[in-house]
């Protein structure tokens, strides 16, 4: 016997519990989702009123967070993330393309380099800098640079160089995974139509490998915003080391803590916005040069 | 006739493996060989000893009267500089059985790209011709999408026309439409079929059977890293001697 099925008269049927035919089945009920709604709720009141009866001024704290001295702070801390983070990626990325180079010598180098930069805690690297004029008291590099050790290491220079060396091992990671996940067939078109290594690098294998590159690069960025506040240990101005300086003089430590607090927050929120944006940048059309995107996205042929 | 490739006593390791075991031809200016062979048997290997996309461990191979790879130096030989055997890749043409597009450019600029930065030609002539190039092989709709929006079919011929913006001596193909849905074989096998018509000089590892009857001049059968069969396709496809190549064209030919 063929079936036929027709629509209109299913409204009409029950099935054999009794219910219409028709009738939508009701979700799931989450009854954990309320009762993990209201811990949360209660918990948070709870911190609130402790804070709320402790004895933070929180009227100052307003004022701290746009005091010149807080301000400062915040521009010390963005010049030393931003420094770190070029040497950082410059070096890294030298050092990547030395561990995947054909040479043993420079294989050597970079693994080495990535051992003991990575190995040392990035404070101990800061204070060696810093205190480097202990042993080394002149600097003689010829025409280049000549003087006092203590002249040239300012705070500034030396968390740079303890954050940044180390940060670049870091980097070499991150811009050697990026290099690794470039297919082998690429570099072998390539190599046969007569490029020589640096330029497929530089040309085919690079340029595809940044779109694995950056999200984890906006990491240590974000990282590195805080990070900076170690720099706090060679007396660099940045924002930490600018509270300190506040607190220190009138006692209000809670309070310039947690308007310091409030600049980090900001910071790592404008930071992970520009993020974002360059994440979808580079996956909308992956590494295509500015000139192809533009005709893509005008259509032309 | 000019011999374009001369390959001599060739043979080649992979650690303990003996891929190539004293491999000799010759590829004659014009001439379209293809080399058949069952998967293990070395013939893609020794299609990339050719531009010196493998090294080899004893024999010597020549294009176009060049050695290639290596030069003779106090009695030995020694491997050439990375810008040496760049030099001598650049008028070997490749196209690859993953078509190896480069990812990130459009269809133009991997046409393009050979010539300009390479080779140091001028922008704007370079693509004129790869315009024009593109068009030949039916891609002038497609200038400017990426690789990854087009079908295997497609990619393969702009890989081709990225060779041949190079203006190659000498093309070498390796397994051109092993990676493509059946459906789109044909549109890539005649692209290399009009090329052969033009004379181009080619060197094509297939196991496409019936096109290498059609556009062959030679066609070689290798197993175990030696070639058991060469000549015309007639001799080889028709009558061969060797039972190994009988046994792989039965289970080719099914």
């Amino acid at each position: 016997m063929r079936m036929v099925a027709t629509t209109d008269s299913l409204g009409a049927e029950a099935d054999r519990h009794g219910i219409p035919l028709d009738a939508r089945p009701k979700g799931r009920r989450h009854v954990g989702r309320w009762i993990a709604g209201v811990l949360v709720v209660a918990l948070v009141a709870v911190i609130g009123v402790v804070f709320a009866r402790s004895e933070i001024k929180w009227s100052e704290v307003p004022h701290y967070v746009v005091s010149s001295d807080l301000l400062n702070g915040v521009v010390g801390t963005l010049k030393l993330t931003l420094a770190t983070m070029v040497l950082g990626i410059v070096l890294g990325t030298l050092i990547a393309v030395a561990r995947q180079s054909a040479n043993p010598l420079l294989r050597t180098v970079g693994t080495a380099y990535v051992w003991l930069f990575r190995g040392v805690p990035a404070l101990v690297q800061l204070l060696l800098w810093f205190n480097i004029a202990l042993v080394l008291p002149r600097i003689d590099l010829g025409p280049v640079y000549s003087g006092q050790t203590n002249q040239l290491m300012t705070p500034f220079v030396a968390a740079l160089l303890g954050l940044g060396l180390s940060e670049a091992a870091y980097m070499a990671e991150i811009v050697r995974s990026g290099i690794l996940s470039v297919p082998h067939g690429q570099v072998e078109a390539a190599k046969s139509m007569g490029m020589n290594n640096a330029m497929t690098m530089r040309r085919v294998v690079l340029p595809q490998a940044i779109p694995v590159i950056i999200p984890p690069t906006g990491n240590e960025f974000i990282n590195m915003l805080k990070y900076t506040s170690l720099a706090f240990a060679v007396s660099y101005s940045d924002l930490l080391s600018q509270a300190q300086r506040i607190y220190t003089s009138n006692f209000e430590v809670m309070e310039v803590l947690l308007s310091a607090t409030v600049w980090y927050l900001v910071l790592c929120t404008v930071c992970s916005l520009i993020q974002a944006r360059i994440e979808k940048y580079f996956a909308a059309g992956a590494s295509v040069s500015a000139r192809a995107r533009a005709k893509l996205e005008q259509g032309t042929i | 006739m000019t011999v374009m490739v001369s390959a001599q006593k060739v043979h080649k390791y992979f650690g303990n493996s003996h891929v190539l075991r004293g491999l000799s031809l010759d590829v004659h200016k014009g001439e379209v060989v293809c080399i058949l062979g069952a998967s293990g048997s070395g013939k893609s290997t020794f299609l990339r000893t050719i531009n010196h996309l493998e090294t080899i461990d004893s024999g010597r191979i020549y294009v176009e009267d060049i050695l290639v790879g290596y030069e003779p130096r106090d009695g030995n030989l020694h491997e050439l500089a990375d810008r040496d055997v760049c030099k001598q890749r650049q008028h070997i043409g490749m196209v690859f059985q993953h078509f190896n597009l480069f990812g990130h450019r459009t269809v133009l600029e991997n046409v393009v790209e050979g010539p300009v930065h390479v080779l140091g030609e001028d922008r704007k002539e370079v693509e004129k011709r790869a315009i024009a190039l593109l068009t030949r092989v039916g891609l002038a709709d497609y200038l400017h999408a990426l690789p990854r929006t087009l079908s295997g079919g497609q990619q393969q011929r702009v890989a081709i026309a990225r060779s041949l913006a190079m203006r190659p001596h000498l093309m070498l193909f390796d397994e051109p439409t092993s990676a493509l849905d059946p459906e789109l074989v044909a549109e890539v096998l005649s692209v290399i079929r009009d090329l052969a018509r033009e004379g181009m000089t080619m060197v094509i590892v297939t196991h496409e059977v019936a096109f290498a009857r059609e556009v062959a001049d030679t066609i070689l059968i290798m197993a175990e890293g030696v070639i058991i069969e060469r000549g015309t396709p007639a001799e080889v496809l028709d009558s061969p001697q060797h039972e190994r190549a009988k046994a792989f064209l039965a289970s080719v030919l099914k």
